[in-house]
């Protein structure tokens, strides 16, 4: 009635794995806000199961992990893996931080929707995410 | 998206994926949602609806953890709504109650649902009430809803539970504080969390001398006043027998009507609000009232005539 868009995008803004570098996460978090989305974010040091979990309850149309430790190849795709068991095939996950070029064809290959490296803009997340995001009824 | 009864019937056999797009389907108001509350309302179990609220940096979040905590330890299976607000600018929100909770995150008897209050039309507490309806027909007994305690709609969300826990801080100011109207009454249960700082229990004395020395047309006995650190635990488990025991006085005829009163008034606010948004006349009599043309009563008038 007031608002055009009457069902905002819900994003998951996770931090898996153990690196403390949240900086560009809460950036994120507040960036995409600011672009009306809906973020819940959960903070420092997450399992991939953690992640799902909250990505379950939360039921969320997008799960952005932001990961700089270098065990990204460990971490997303198990995400991936553990959201299609589950029956969340309509999530889009997506990954940011320092990421290799040759690891990103990897993780695509994975189910990894698109790995955002440094430089990347929040408007381009934001566009991304509303172009790729499921369309609820 | 399912079938809203399926979705229904599979969150009552306990399954997550199901309860967590039944509340997406609340919170979104989809189509057919009106049609499946009578079927919602008959699941309930009758599980313990708690709100929780109180100021920005009470430690409510922290709180909800720790008292989560304890009742895992206790055999309860725990379900939180955490309601935070949405930007009245651009509608986004940010929320991060979890941030505290993700030590039960894969947690299969603890389920948790963050809330973004949305446009004042949506009727965030119509959404809240309905989302712990969802986790009481899924089995999950208390029900915490946790509102931030900023302003009315808060205070409303907080009259619909059962049992209302209200957190202040140390800090919260002079005795003077103490006195304004407001969130302190509708408590239940009151709390001084951040116990461990220095003045915790000087602000509880003041909270009870202030509550017991109200006199007048104050009928209502003061609520007990508790004092608690959520970070170690400290009077959580107190506080945790308190909200267990005010169960029962909670479902006396006397609250149970009360609260049946709220809610019915609450349901037909919304209900008007919605009915008189759809009507024609709407887009051009908020015009007048904007113009100053005509005052917002004789407008509401309008919209929702006697005989209509």
């Amino acid at each position: 009635m007031d608002d055009p868009r009457s069902t905002p995008i819900r994003v998951l803004i996770a931090k898996p794995g153990l690196d403390g570098h949240d900086r560009g996460a809460k950036v994120l978090a507040r960036g995409l806000r600011d672009e009306g989305f809906e973020v819940i974010y959960t903070g420092l040091r997450q399992t991939p199961e953690m992640i799902v979990d909250a990505a379950e309850q939360e039921d969320v149309d997008v799960i952005g992990m932001s990961i700089l430790s270098g065990a990204h190849m460990a971490l997303l795709p198990r995400v991936v893996e553990l959201s299609k068991s589950r029956g969340m095939d309509d999530v889009l996950i997506a990954a940011g931080g320092i990421i290799p070029d040759a690891d990103v064809a990897k993780l695509k290959a994975s189910g990894i929707a698109e790995v955002f490296g440094p430089g990347t803009s929040i408007g381009q997340i934001a566009g991304y995410f509303r172009e790729h995001a499921r369309r609820r009824a | 998206m399912a079938d809203l009864s399926e979705l229904l019937r599979g969150a009552v056999a306990g399954e997550r994926l199901p309860l967590a797009r039944l509340l997406t389907a609340i919170e979104n108001d989809m189509p057919g949602l009106r049609e499946l509350l009578p079927e919602l309302f008959a699941a309930g179990r009758g599980g313990h609806l708690v709100g929780i609220t109180g100021p920005p940096g009470s430690g409510k979040s922290t709180l909800v953890n720790a008292l989560t905590e304890e009742w895992r330890r206790r055999g309860r299976r725990v379900g939180i709504v955490a309601v935070d607000p949405s930007s009245p600018y651009t509608g986004g929100a940010i929320m991060g109650d979890r941030i505290r909770m993700m030590g039960h995150a894969a947690d299969q008897d603890v389920f948790m649902r963050s809330m973004a209050s949305r446009g004042e039309l949506g009727g965030i507490a119509a959404a809240t009430w309905m989302a712990a309806a969802a986790l009481d027909a899924a089995g999950y007994d208390p029900i915490l809803i946790e509102t931030v305690g900023a302003g009315q709609s808060e205070v409303e969300v907080a009259r619909l539970a059962e049992t209302t826990v209200v957190v202040e801080v140390p800090e919260m100011g002079d005795e003077v504080q103490a006195i304004k109207a407001g969130l302190l009454e509708v408590a239940d249960l009151l709390v001084v969390n951040k116990g461990d700082r220095p003045g915790a229990d000087l602000a509880a004395r003041h909270l009870r001398a202030m509550l017991s020395t109200a006199g007048g047309r104050v009928t209502r006995k003061p609520p007990p006043i508790m004092v608690t650190a959520a970070i170690s635990g400290d009077g959580v488990g107190a506080l945790a027998d308190a909200i267990d025991a005010h169960r029962s006085a909670a479902r006396s005829a006397d609250a149970v009507h009360r609260r049946a009163g709220h809610q019915l008034q609450r349901a037909l606010a919304d209900l008007a609000v919605r009915r008189a948004a759809r009507d024609p006349a709407w887009a051009a009599t908020l015009k007048s009232v904007a113009d100053r043309e005509i005052d917002p009563f004789t407008a509401a008038e309008r919209l929702l005539p006697e005989d209509g």
